[in-house]
């Protein structure tokens, strides 16, 4: 394990019990670097989320290693230790709020810790805030948008003062507007805090967001490497059950028509530059 | 006679306690017989309450629904078999199953309509084909299935019925693309096969300018947009200040439009998009 992975993992294999169908994850060797921020991608049932599991003990391998700074998971004396280092945000927001009043939720994991009070209450301060919910602090956590859910859910994580954090699907049943807000919260984390971000998605808008995109396909690692890398894979990516954005997939079609035109673009303003930019040669 | 009429629709909840709140305020529309249209609008906007009006889940404050003219509180009006003609897939419909098979399932609808046995049989088989519903799974439970398959099996309940008028809250929601794909592929399936009308609310504006004929925009419980795709979506600012996006090769083509460039705004998918570029390219000597 190097100095500056937050996870390792060696070999992973894992199937659930009694599952005829074969192994979830197969030999999977995947090393994610401290202060990195890494999008998953792979369709329903390609194993994305049972790798996620991995990451904080939720699940233990049937076969091979996996090392939460250089911490073997599948040591029962060190679970706490794990646990604390890597925090997971899950699918739905409803599902992930304890408490009836916002910082009491935010709270819950903290107070389990037998903080000082003056310590908790920190925390809480300095969670809601770097989630931007501060102001509702005193809020009824029922009554919040799914958007503002997902972002408690996220400070109750970060009130554990988490190394990493692992979000499966985060942004799956919100609107537009609050997986907006959910994704820029997430960047901030990773920007401004350096805190390790594994996040799991099925849109690819969503991951360019990333530094690098893990592709999953049946139980392997089908692509890493950047977005503009993974990108560029048009039609791999479409046999793999994925799609890629749409300024994508509009500058990979034209690429087709004419190779003058780049086969990387990964997003609306690239896309857009492209095509002006072979005009404006065009027209000399 | 329009299929649907939906006239001064105003909703209020928990009328007369510290808690009202309005929830849609004075929506009017119609749905033509055979047309599908998309129904957007960001979160608490009032898009599930108002589809909860179509089929009488919910009784309007004040308004009305009318069904082929015909309103659908009026006294002696039976609900219960309008909701046969006007089916509604919930969001997560997954959750909604029950049965010890997917075929019993799928029968639930079509039997209590009353229908015969052979009747009920060879729409039960319909339905699951049309849905993507392997025989061999009618005879399982529905809970050994995967997500996709459970949600198949709960729209392929509701088509069971052959509504005329198909209501689906965000049946795609949660899914991946090619789960997503299919759903809206089967739903798209339906529509032409019976010439029902489809009335399909989504967050995803990809999906809903690639399959709808019409949109409605929902706002604060007010109808704010009411027209065809094209219309619709060439109001990006208006869209953008509702807290809605247009598709993203939309978006793309409004700044290539900006830049000067001589191409249609109203470009919502990859291919038309691909198309007009070409047309361009062939105009500016830059493809032979």
């Amino acid at each position: 394990m190097k100095e500056q992975d937050m996870v390792e993992m060696i070999d992973l294999t894992f199937s659930y019990p009694g599952e005829k169908d074969g192994a979830v994850l197969k030999e999977v060797n995947l090393e994610i670097e401290k202060g990195s921020f890494v999008a998953v991608l792979g369709h329903n049932g390609s194993g994305k989320s049972t790798l996620a599991k991995h990451m904080n003990a939720v699940l233990l391998p049937v076969g091979g290693k996996v090392y939460v700074e250089g911490i073997d998971t599948a040591d029962a004396d060190r679970l706490f230790e794990v646990r604390q280092r890597v925090g997971m945000a899950f699918q739905n927001p409803d599902n992930q709020i304890v408490a009836t009043i916002v910082e009491e939720d935010v709270a819950f994991a903290p107070e389990n810790l037998n903080l000082p009070r003056e310590e908790t209450a920190h925390r809480v301060e300095t969670a809601l805030k770097a989630v931007d919910m501060w102001e509702y602090r005193e809020h009824s956590a029922h009554q919040l948008s799914g958007g503002q859910k997902q972002r408690v859910a996220i400070a109750g994580i970060i009130a554990m003062m988490p190394h990493c954090i692992v979000l499966d699907e985060p942004t799956a049943m919100l609107d537009p507007l609050g997986r907006t807000e959910v994704l820029n919260t997430v960047k901030k984390l990773n920007e401004e805090q350096g805190i390790t971000i594994v996040m799991i998605t099925h849109y690819m808008k969503e991951a360019t967001m990333a530094q690098r995109i893990v592709v999953m396909d049946r139980g392997r690692i089908a692509m890493d490497g950047t977005p503009r890398e993974v990108f560029s894979r048009v039609e791999e990516l479409k046999d793999l059950g994925l799609e890629v954005p749409q300024a994508t997939a509009l500058v990979h079609e034209l690429h087709k028509l004419c190779p003058a035109l780049p086969d990387n673009v990964i997003d609306e303003q690239e896309a857009a530059d492209a095509i002006l930019h072979l005009f404006k040669e065009g027209a000399v | 006679m329009s299929r649907l009429e939906v006239s001064s629709l105003t909703h209020v909840y928990s009328v007369g306690t510290p808690f009202e709140r309005m929830a849609i305020e004075d929506v009017t529309f119609t749905v033509e017989p055979g047309e599908y249209v998309g129904i957007i609008g960001h979160t608490g906007s009032g898009k599930s309450t108002l589809v909860q009006h179509l089929n009488g889940l919910m009784k309007p404050t004040s308004g009305a629904v009318l069904l082929d003219g015909k309103n659908i509180w009026e006294r002696g009006t039976d609900i219960r078999a309008l909701r046969f003609r006007v089916g509604l897939v919930f969001q997560y419909p997954e959750y909604q199953l029950f049965e010890d098979t997917v075929y019993r399932d799928i029968s639930f609808g079509p039997r209590n309509m009353g229908l015969e046995e052979s009747e009920i049989d060879s729409r039960v088989r319909w339905a699951a084909e049309l849905c993507g519903v392997d025989e061999s799974l009618l005879s399982r439970s529905p809970f050994e299935l995967s997500g996709g398959q459970k949600r198949r099996v709960a729209i392929a309940g509701v088509l069971a019925m052959q509504p005329e008028i198909l209501i689906m809250d965000e049946p795609t929601a949660g899914l991946d693309p090619r789960g997503r794909d299919e759903i809206l592929s089967h739903v798209q399936r339906y529509h032409k096969e019976r010439g029902a009308s489809v009335l399909l609310v989504s967050h995803s504006m990809e999906d809903v300018a690639r399959q709808v004929d019409s949109v409605l925009v929902m706002q604060r419980g007010r109808l704010a947009l009411r027209g065809s795709v094209r219309e619709v979506f060439s109001k990006t600012e208006e869209l953008k200040e509702m807290g809605l996006s247009v598709p993203q090769v939309t978006a793309v083509f409004a700044r290539l439009c900006a830049a000067g460039l001589d191409l249609p705004r109203e470009v919502f998918t990859v291919e038309q998009g691909v198309e007009a570029i070409r047309k361009l390219m062939i105009e500016r000597g830059i493809l032979a």
